[in-house]
């Protein structure tokens, strides 16, 4: 009842403020505003609201598989009944915290290792003075999006795996007897993370290095500032926040991936996104799934909050 | 009529110490960018502690050449000296040289003292005696109390100073400022002219200023270079280059002026003669350089230097007639558009003396025009 009339009280005061909005380009605008708003409402936030309430049910042998969260009896009461079982099992077994930790871990080294390897290649792009060169250089990193993302992973196996191209080219220049075992470990994970996800570091970093005018590090040079001082002192500061969105976009990509662990890993390699399918898909088990999935997005969500709110604007 | 701001009263006397050898030298610079020369033969001498402007129109190579000075650009041909040494190879960050830019280029993630401090501190300075310095140009530019503003908190004024106060807190030998007033708003530009000519008295620093805005640099300036195409048309005290301008570009290009195609009839021991078909009578023009008879030669004429009377002159020489075409009123002056005979529109520009409906002369009146020997200019290029 309560909600009904927030409701509708939301309502009549939006079609309070078009009524009032003679101006057409505002009432365009506030009708613009609400195909997104609607959108998100149908395809974000209903499914997550869904999420959150089979993640407070039972798992039962049942279709759909899981016990009701809200029902009601035969005298209209509404029954309420939420079960926090799938937490607590969560918070309590090592192998899913050991999982968290691994996505965690796998999302934080890549963040870091394309960081590493990005800033420099932005940056290199950033200084080429040929407008050709600078093209194709960003052609070259987008160039990789051309190809699906599994292909381009199936062709790291195919090159790595026991009769691929490296193993065979070892055994045949004699530096090894038998093939050596290159995946299934977190570094070819890793290794493949990076791979993928480089371009999502280089491009605003890149962006933000061509926005910060020139004489900014002129000024620095002409003040008595060595090409590395100025390289550290305002280079790397003014483009901190393509650093940071970079970082951002490889360590919610990488901490959620599913694909690339389970591909380029072994049984060992645990992530969030392998838990995840192995309760839904193997074990049949949908609460645990989505419990999975809320406490996921929470240790994805709250240090990306937390990093953005330390961005100068 | 335009010039609000009054004349900085400056010690011009400073430079003009011509035996001592020139502070800063540029000698011959070219430069050219695949194949477009930006600079030709571009020499000057400026002296020490002079405040020494390079005017011109955008593409002039006036910013070009700062940027030479500074080390941003390497000449293609030709060499910079500062106080005897060649720069003309070191890199920007190892000349004795500050500049101060357009865009100010404060960095947007230091404070204001961090800014000020950033130049210091790459010379290895003690804190407190970096704090000592800041402190001391930040009084020079009356900003105390903002040290830990960020840029994005100051005003354009403020910003100004700061990057000001940034660029001569290392005492370089040679500040160079590129259009430094452009993004500010008249009133405070005009302040802020005069605020730069003190900073710049009390510090001793040599300034190199750019501008394509001549009353700036009229203002400022000990000297001038006026650049036009890569090219230094002429160099000299801003009023010598007003009065005495050396072509009809520099003529043009400072102020207005009335220009006559003319001849010349007869050389005097210190006058020319001159004829033109749209002048009544011949111009006397005194002032000038030995012209041979007969060379075709352009007399130019500043619209102040020209008055207006109803009564045709008594005398033989220096006066046309025509008819009052506009009159275009300013408050202060007024400038009249008079048509000669021969379809010539020549401006005169008279202090509104007297109100307008007490003056003698107004529209379609006949009138005539008439100035003195020395205010004729006679240029030949």
């Amino acid at each position: 009842m309560k909600i009904g009339l927030g409701i509708h009280s939301a309502w009549t005061a939006m079609r309070q403020r078009l009524s009032a909005a003679n101006d057409r380009a505002l009432k365009a605008g506030l009708y613009v505003a609400l195909t997104p708003t609607i959108w998100m409402l149908l395809f974000l936030i209903g499914p997550l609201l869904l999420v959150l309430k089979i993640g407070f049910s039972k798992s039962t042998f049942a279709m759909p598989p899981f016990s009701a969260v809200f029902s009601i009896a035969a005298d209209y009461i509404v029954n309420i009944r939420f079960n926090f079982g799938n937490y607590i099992t969560i918070l309590n077994d090592s192998y899913y915290i050991s999982a968290f930790a691994n996505s965690i871990y796998l999302g934080l080294s890549t963040s870091v290792l394309c960081l590493i390897l990005g800033f420099p290649m932005a940056y290199g792009i950033h200084c080429t003075r040929r407008r050709w060169v600078k093209m194709s250089l960003i052609m070259m990193v987008a160039l990789s999006f051309w190809t699906s993302f599994l292909v381009r992973v199936y062709s790291w196996m195919n090159l790595l795996s026991a009769h691929g191209l490296v193993n065979s080219t070892l055994l045949k220049l004699g530096f090894i007897t038998h093939p050596i075992q290159l995946i299934g470990n977190y570094n070819m994970v890793c290794t493949g993370l990076v791979f993928c996800y480089l371009p999502f570091m280089i491009f605003p970093i890149y962006a933000v290095l061509e926005k910060v005018d020139r004489s900014y590090t002129e000024s620095a040079t002409d003040l008595g500032c060595t090409p590395t001082r100025v390289f550290w002192r305002i280079t790397v500061p003014l483009s901190k926040s393509g650093a940071i969105s970079g970082c951002i976009m490889v360590f919610t990509m990488s901490a959620g991936e599913f694909v690339i662990p389970e591909l380029l890993g072994n049984a060992d390699t645990i992530t969030f996104g392998r838990v995840l399918w192995t309760e839904f898909f193997t074990n049949l088990d949908w609460p645990m799934a989505c419990a999975l999935s809320v406490v996921m997005m929470l240790f994805i969500i709250l240090p990306v909050v937390w990093v953005n709110n330390k961005i100068p604007s | 009529m335009q010039s609000v701001a009054p004349i900085a009263k400056r010690n011009s006397e400073i430079w003009h110490d011509i035996s001592s050898p020139p502070y800063v030298q540029v000698d011959m610079v070219t430069k050219s960018y695949n194949g477009a020369t930006v600079l030709k033969d571009v020499s000057l001498s400026i002296y020490k502690g002079e405040f020494f402007s390079l005017l011109g129109r955008s593409g002039c190579g006036k910013t070009t050449l700062l940027r030479i000075l500074a080390g941003f650009e390497k000449p293609t041909h030709g060499r910079i000296l500062i106080d005897g040494l060649d720069v003309t190879n070191k890199p920007a960050h190892k000349r004795p040289v500050s500049m101060m830019f357009q865009s100010y280029a404060l960095f947007p993630h230091m404070t204001v003292a961090q800014n000020i401090a950033f130049g210091l501190k790459q010379d290895g300075l003690e804190k407190a005696v970096i704090q000592d310095k800041v402190s001391e140009v930040l009084e020079l530019v009356q900003l105390c109390g903002l040290e830990d503003r960020m840029p994005d908190q100051l005003s354009g004024g403020q910003k100004q100073r700061v990057a000001l106060a940034r660029s001569i807190a290392k005492r370089p030998k040679l500040l160079l400022l590129d259009e430094p007033l452009a993004a500010l708003d008249k009133k405070l530009r005009e302040q802020t002219q005069f605020e730069l000519v003190n900073v710049q008295e009390k510090v001793g620093i040599t300034f190199i200023l750019v501008t394509h805005d001549q009353e700036e640099s009229m203002t400022m300036s000990t000297r001038m270079a006026v650049l036009n195409d890569g090219k230094v048309c002429q160099v000299g005290v801003p009023h010598d280059i007003y009065e005495f301008p050396n072509s009809r570009f520099v003529a043009e290009f400072i102020g207005n002026v009335n220009l006559f195609d003319s001849v010349i009839v007869e050389q005097g021991p210190d006058y020319l003669v001159l004829e033109s078909r749209d002048i009544d009578c011949p111009c006397h023009a005194s002032h000038t350089g030995a012209i041979p008879v007969g060379a075709a030669v352009t007399l130019a004429i500043r619209p102040e230097k020209i008055m207006i009377s109803t009564l045709k002159p008594a005398y033989p020489r220096n006066w046309t007639h025509g008819i009052i075409k506009e009159i275009a009123y300013l408050g202060d002056v007024s400038i009249y558009y008079v048509q000669l005979p021969s379809g010539k529109v020549v401006v005169s520009t008279l202090p509104n003396l007297l109100r307008l409906e007490d003056r003698n002369f107004k529209w379609d009146d006949e009138v005539y025009l008439f100035w003195r020997s020395e205010n004729s200019i006679v240029l030949t290029s």
